[in-house]
């Protein structure tokens, strides 16, 4: 098997169940857990973490990527889940596969295990994520002639919980957003650092084989 | 001003959208936006509109937000260039 070569595995989630993860590099070594990017972003970067395991396990460093509950094959509804229930769940992820360092993409450094020491590249509020998810919601309604507004739409979330961008995503989720701050513990790795723009920018799920290597570099220390 | 406005703009839109930057740079004040351009659904807007914000340091409010805004290139320089005469 090559040192890029991908394993499935599942790990007992604290809400009870299994989830699952994707496993990459060396299996003798501690893996560095991946904190994957969140909601819309997360599709769009799917493909790049992946490149980014593989280029991490070219530095020879190992890594697992858990599902976050709700998402991707998980079983558990998205809507019963918030940040502190991911942030619970991913320390269990962390504890089962014996990580002790963490790589954030995005979004994901909102669900960093407390204390989980590492690097979160491109570091997100929730409140601009929030926001964004809101505003293509506000300008799909207008295309087809209904007004929303942020203020209503967020009236509306904290009872009934809200459909944004294809997730639904329930009240505590909502206002966890609204509040999350990047884990600080996660040293910042900014988007200049690595060259060429962020795919989570991109209109569509894109890659970008080179900006992996160049991140995965930069966590490894090359 | 609207040189750089321009300029950063395009920038903007080929980050965004992912087109090569010689189709960017190619656009001129009728080149259509919104409606012409298939990348550029509901959820690319916000993130094009997100991504001005970041990079002009300007606040763009729910009800600035309609077709004519992304109607054309032209359009979008203008609305930024008058944004950032506000904010100065």
């Amino acid at each position: 098997m090559h040192a890029g070569a991908t394993r499935i595995a599942s790990w007992p989630a604290p809400a009870g169940g299994a989830e699952m993860a994707v496993l990459c590099g060396p299996e003798q070594a501690a893996p560095l857990l991946l904190l994957p990017a969140l909601f819309d972003e997360g599709n769009k970067l799917r493909r790049f973490t992946l490149d980014l395991m593989r280029a991490l396990a070219g530095h020879g460093i190992a890594s697992v990527l858990p599902d976050l509950p709700g998402s991707n094959e998980s079983l558990a509804p998205l809507e019963a889940q918030d940040l502190g229930l991911w942030r619970q769940a991913m320390a269990a992820a962390a504890a089962h596969f014996g990580a002790i360092r963490g790589l954030a993409l995005r979004g994901g450094a909102l669900v960093a295990p407390a204390g989980l020491a590492g690097r979160a590249y491109a570091p997100v509020a929730g409140a601009s994520l929030l926001r964004q998810m809101l505003r293509a919601r506000i300008i799909a309604a207008h295309e087809a002639g209904l007004e929303e507004s942020t203020d209503a739409l967020l009236a509306t979330g904290q009872s009934q919980g809200l459909e944004l961008a294809g997730h639904r995503l329930g009240p505590r989720m909502l206002a966890d957003l609204a509040a999350a701050q990047p884990a600080p513990a996660l040293t910042p790795i900014a988007p200049g650092d690595i060259p060429g723009p962020g795919l989570w920018l991109r209109a569509e799920p894109g890659e970008n084989r080179a900006q992996a290597e160049a991140l995965a570099a930069v966590v490894a220390g090359a | 001003m609207p040189e750089q406005t321009d300029h950063l703009l395009r920038t903007i839109l080929a980050d965004v959208l992912g087109l090569p930057q010689p189709v960017v740079a190619g656009f001129d004040e009728d080149t259509g936006l919104f409606g012409h351009l298939p990348e550029l659904d509901s959820m690319a807007v916000a993130g094009l509109l997100t991504e001005i914000e970041d990079r002009f340091g300007i606040v763009i409010e729910d009800d600035e937000v309609d077709g004519e805004l992304l109607a054309t290139f032209g359009a979008l320089v203008a609305f930024v260039t008058a944004k950032r005469a506000e904010a100065a």
